[in-house]
């Protein structure tokens, strides 16, 4: 039968070849979609700490597919057992494939053994938001802080993931810090890890 | 000096910002996955996408119409058309070409030959009703009514659902001229 080249079509969706991962859809559409996601989330919660737990929820899924998908096509399933490893995978693979570019810093923090931040100028996603005042800190980087969460978790490095804004002198706009605080099992293992 | 021609998909494309289209799968991924938990119902969830598409589509067109720099289109051929090569490129970096026009003209069909939404995507036995790119539906239903054209888009193919390719129908339901928010004797 003769067509117009059609796709070849496979029945199972793990049959179909994975993509490059080039593909581009442009900043508007993700906008549109993300602020779809912040203001029907927003009719389903009654406080700030709900919306941003939903949100973050949601960037957990995201997160944990992205380790996934990332594991098999830019590590040839290599998997990071160290601490700096991953962090390292997430600031800099993680962050390029999904926003374009490496984070701006990776810090660790100064008061804890645990903490360590993840700085961006300007978070992709809230790049159109702006919060209401009556919304207090309330950032809508928490479903960035759930993509962190999912794909740390995924790896094997549970740890607690915030969102924070920090203002900047000088800079209108504050900068966003992601905040990892890992959990115990983690810093014992890597100090067994030597 | 005369106005520029309505500019080609590719063109306005590859001067918009664009973000990587695994994200954007992702997170519309994380989206129906929300509202089948809060909806349960297969047939809310798509009207819920519906409504979201709706939402977009009420903001998209000023985008649309702002970049795309056409004139008004003469008939309904011509606006099925510029949705196909000019809005699906500018957004989703994909084209879909028009089939199937009725008589009248104001019914024609839309095949997407890549959809970036349903990268990954498979339905499991307990979604099988659901429209999974039902957002799209919304979009253009939420667009065209804001350029004065009450429509119906459904979904005619769909490959989650075991069909072999993504085919929208718009069907235009009628042209709603705008009515000025002020009466004239106030």
């Amino acid at each position: 039968m003769i067509g117009v080249g059609k796709a070849k079509q496979y029945s199972n969706v793990l049959d179909k070849p994975l993509s490059k991962g080039k593909q581009e859809v442009s900043l508007s559409a993700f906008s549109f979609l993300f602020s779809e996601l912040v203001q029907y989330n927003q009719t389903q919660v009654d406080n700030i700490a709900e919306l941003e737990r939903r949100l973050e929820d949601a960037g957990y899924s995201v997160g944990a597919r992205v380790l996934e998908l990332l594991c098999h096509r830019e590590k040839g399933n290599r998997r990071e057992t160290r601490l700096l490893g991953i962090l390292s995978f997430v600031h800099s693979t993680v962050w390029k494939v999904l926003f374009g570019k490496v984070a701006d810093s990776l810090e660790k923090g100064t008061e804890h053994e645990d903490e360590y931040m993840i700085s961006e100028k300007e978070l992709l996603v809230n790049r159109f938001i702006s919060i209401p005042k009556d919304m207090g800190t309330f950032n809508c980087g928490a479903f960035v802080a759930g993509i962190v969460r999912g794909v740390l978790d995924g790896a094997g490095f549970p740890a607690v993931v915030t969102a924070h804004f920090v203002p900047v002198e000088g800079q209108q706009r504050p900068r966003t810090t992601i905040l990892i605080k890992f959990a115990e099992e983690v810093l014992r293992r890597e100090a067994r890890l030597g | 000096m005369p106005t520029a021609g309505p500019r080609s998909g590719d063109a306005i494309f590859a001067n918009v910002e664009r973000v990587n289209a695994e994200l954007f799968t992702l997170t519309y991924g994380a989206i129906v996955r929300q509202l089948l938990t809060d909806l349960e119902e297969v047939e809310e969830v798509n009207k819920q996408l519906d409504q979201m598409g709706y939402n977009i589509g009420t903001r998209l067109i000023d985008e649309f119409l702002a970049k795309a720099n056409i004139s008004r289109c003469v008939d309904f051929k011509e606006t099925a058309e510029m949705i196909a090569k000019v809005g699906f490129k500018m957004f989703l970096g994909v084209t879909a070409s028009v089939t199937n026009w009725d008589i009248e003209g104001t019914c024609c069909n839309m095949v997407l030959e890549e959809n970036p939404l349903v990268d990954f995507v498979e339905l499991p036995d307990t979604c099988q009703g659901l429209y999974y790119c039902n957002v799209l539906c919304g979009v253009i239903r939420g667009a065209l009514e804001m350029v004065s054209m009450k429509t119906e888009v459904t979904w005619v193919r769909d490959v989650l659902r075991g069909d072999d390719s993504y085919e929208l129908q718009v069907k235009l339901l009628k042209q709603v001229p705008q009515e000025y928010p002020y009466k004239d004797d106030e």
